[in-house]
């Protein structure tokens, strides 16, 4: 299984440490549409690591995935929220919990503690990609941090989109793709979420005028 | 055959309804739809009785007596909550709360609610059960927002986000799976069956199976409610039409707990000391001594409802943590008790809250004068969730308190307190609103109140006398995994 050089290992730990960084940027990014265009380029970069793991190991199932990851990553779902975003006419600069720099420490704690969960893993990986676990894990945690510190709707659920971006690529680096009919399925769902999503931010915005979470903190024990 | 039924109906039915869900007669439709799930799964556990289990599909499907016994159950609980939705539905709409788009939202997303629990419990492959389980959720989420006031919208964001962040953990965990079982299986689509995996569980590396538990306990954790992971429950079930929480705390809780118990068969076969077992053990402890402080700071009565139901979760889990045929039995026996009863409370007390206007607790008084049959609905209902005996919920809690006190002796005292906590709770909440002075007005449309005393019926006949083929079943799931 394991006949891919090492040419392949180096390019997708490459596209690894692009995947992480793009996750640090998101998280240090303040606008809206930026966001948008970094978490296309995150998908981008998913899609790249898919196709170099399928062209060196010749799973033909990972092709699909490649290019399920294009379309719905890169294209479909960067448009419709580009689209939404027009609509709702909401073009603001991002507001954050906590302020980016204690944001990036916390961030990159984080990574460590990824790294240090997945190196056992890791070495009993037989994928030529078996490094990458620890920065999938890690930027599914990042993702997760951006869900928590941001107060609007658009970030938190690009902040979820980027977590299922980490663990396609988890799904990918560590164990050449899951099989195919569970990846449709769950593209399916992340599809069928992100529209949802949409429907949301209508409704939201007609009742609060805003799409500022912050207004959803009235439903609390007292 | 059966099977295509069982998933093919609903499914038909979420089409069926997307189209016509808003005409005079789509609540009946509804409900018709539900009986014939209710006929195939009847058809499909005498076929597991007379042949033991098998897999269908290109063995993406199978039936094993574990879900068999939970899809029945589901489905007979989704017939009766549609035969309750009828007049609710209708009442709703004459209170102007509903209009038909919404209406015809309401059973599409209704039906297909019904095939992702049902595809959920039969699915073969771990992968295929977190997508349905996912899909549950979606399907669920515009439902618990249908009257779009801001209080819903808002239960409806939580339940969306937390939801889906658990279950991005599940998915994590589905990976982690998919990598032990791939040095084993070999890659490719056999290495995420169930029964595959369960065939060479003893094989699959340890180390990545525990973490893999961690990631999937937490996940559908998140959905069965445990503590610290339950904040979107009692929102969910406050906020959205009160036929969607007796489906949500009837069945879709139970279907979490399955994912969870299903994960924790095959870890437990790789792991030598019982490290699955004592992490359930503790949320579930957990849950169950956190949602009982909960209760009686209550105004809700939903929200009241929607706490027991994260206690009930938490003493399954629990029972399904310690392990073993006698504390699986009661779990199992659990699971199907609640389900019946908590969804029989919830058809009283939405019939209730729609004759007092309100689902304050301080304004519903006097059920028992106004409107009898509520009234007693809600007290008989109230007594078996609480676990008076004759009633089955007493039979299973005190099975697993004894099998606690036996193994797990520290953890008995917890139990208790904790349950008579949630005694004197409920019962000083619910005594008035029975017996008070009344203010009800009367209702449009007659109440259905067939399902409460039918499920409270079943709930009775479980606690004094339980049929063989019954016990029967019961042992062989507990034998399955315990």
């Amino acid at each position: 299984m394991n006949t891919a050089g090492p040419l392949s290992s180096q390019l997708v730990n490459l596209l690894a440490a692009l995947l992480l960084l793009l996750a640090f940027s998101m998280l240090a990014q303040r606008r809206v549409l930026s966001l948008i265009r970094l978490f296309s380029w995150q998908g981008a970069a998913l899609a790249a690591s898919t196709l170099i793991v399928a062209y060196f190991t010749g799973q033909a199932q990972l092709y699909f995935s490649a290019a399920l990851t294009l379309v719905l990553k890169v294209i479909l779902i960067p448009w419709l929220l580009h689209r939404l975003i027009d609509r709702l006419d909401v073009r603001w600069d991002v507001e954050t919990l906590i302020n980016i720099p204690t944001t990036m420490l916390v961030g990159i704690g984080l990574c460590i503690f990824a790294f240090a969960l997945a190196t056992p893993i890791s070495e009993m990986a037989s994928t030529v990609t078996r490094s990458t676990l620890g920065i999938a894990l890690a930027s599914v945690l990042l993702s997760f941090l951006m869900m928590i510190v941001r107060r609007k709707a658009v970030p938190q659920v690009i902040g979820f989109l980027a977590m299922e971006n980490g663990l396609f690529f988890a799904a990918t680096s560590a164990t050449y793709g899951m099989p195919l009919v569970v990846e449709l399925g769950i593209a399916l769902d992340v599809l069928v979420g992100t529209f949802i999503f949409g429907i949301f931010f209508f409704h939201i915005r007609e009742q609060f005028d805003s799409l500022d979470i912050r207004h959803m903190e009235n439903l609390r024990e007292d | 055959m059966e099977l295509a039924l069982v998933l093919g109906v609903p499914l038909l039915g979420a089409l069926l309804m997307a189209g016509f869900g808003h005409r005079a007669w789509a609540p009946e439709a509804n409900a018709m739809m539900s009986l014939a799930t209710l006929a195939a799964a009847a058809l499909l556990t005498c076929r597991v009785i007379a042949d033991g289990p098998f897999t269908a599909f290109n063995e993406q499907v199978f039936v094993d007596p574990f879900n068999v016994f939970l899809a029945a159950l589901t489905a007979f609980v989704a017939f009766t909550t549609a035969l309750f939705s009828r007049p609710y539905m209708r009442t709703e709409e004459h209170h102007k709360r509903v209009n038909s788009a919404r209406l015809r939202l309401y059973h599409s997303m209704y039906q297909l609610f019904t095939f992702t629990m049902l595809l959920t419990l039969l699915s073969n492959n771990v992968g295929l059960l977190w997508v349905a389980m996912e899909a549950a959720t979606l399907s669920t989420v515009l439902l618990v927002s249908l009257y779009r006031t801001p209080a819903s919208l808002e239960a409806a964001w939580k339940y969306f986000i937390l939801c889906s962040v658990g279950i991005a953990q599940a998915l994590f965990g589905t990976i982690l799976l998919y990598f032990a079982a791939e040095k084993v299986l070999g890659p490719g689509g056999n290495a995420l069956l169930w029964t595959h995996l369960h065939a060479v569980r003893g094989e699959l590396e340890p180390t990545v199976l525990s973490l893999a538990f961690v990631f999937l306990l937490v996940g559908y954790g998140t959905k069965v409610g445990l503590v610290p992971l339950h904040n979107w429950l009692p929102d969910a079930h406050a906020e959205g039409p009160t036929p969607i929480s007796a489906v949500l705390s009837g069945l879709l809780l139970n279907v979490a707990l399955y994912a969870v118990v299903r994960s924790k068969v095959l870890v437990d076969g790789a792991l030598e000391r019982n490290f699955s077992g004592s992490l359930m053990m503790g949320f579930g402890l957990l849950s169950v001594v956190v949602a009982v402080f909960f209760l009686s700071r209550q105004r809700d009565i939903k929200r009241m409802f929607a706490y027991s139901s994260v206690e009930h979760m938490g003493i399954m889990t629990f029972a399904f943590g310690m392990g073993g045929p006698v504390a699986a039995f009661a779990g199992l026996l659990h699971m199907t008790v609640h389900s019946l009863t908590k969804s029989a409370i919830f058809f009283a007390v939405g019939h209730a809250s729609q004759a007092c206007g309100t689902q304050d607790m301080g304004s519903i008084r006097g059920l028992i004068q106004t409107s009898p049959t509520i009234g007693w609905g809600l007290a008989l209902g109230t007594v078996a969730i609480l676990g008076m005996p004759p009633f089955g919920v007493f039979t299973s809690e005190f099975m697993v308190l004894t099998t606690a006190m036996r193994e797990q002796a520290w953890a008995t005292p917890f139990l208790l307190v904790a349950l008579g906590v949630a005694f004197a709770a409920i019962f000083g909440k619910v005594q008035p609103m029975v017996f008070g002075e009344p203010g009800v007005q009367r209702l449009t449309h007659g109440p259905a109140l067939i399902p409460v005393f039918v499920h409270l019926a079943i709930v009775l006949l479980l606690g004094l006398y339980m049929p063989p083929y019954l016990v029967d079943w019961y042992r062989q799931a507990a034998a399955f995994i315990g």
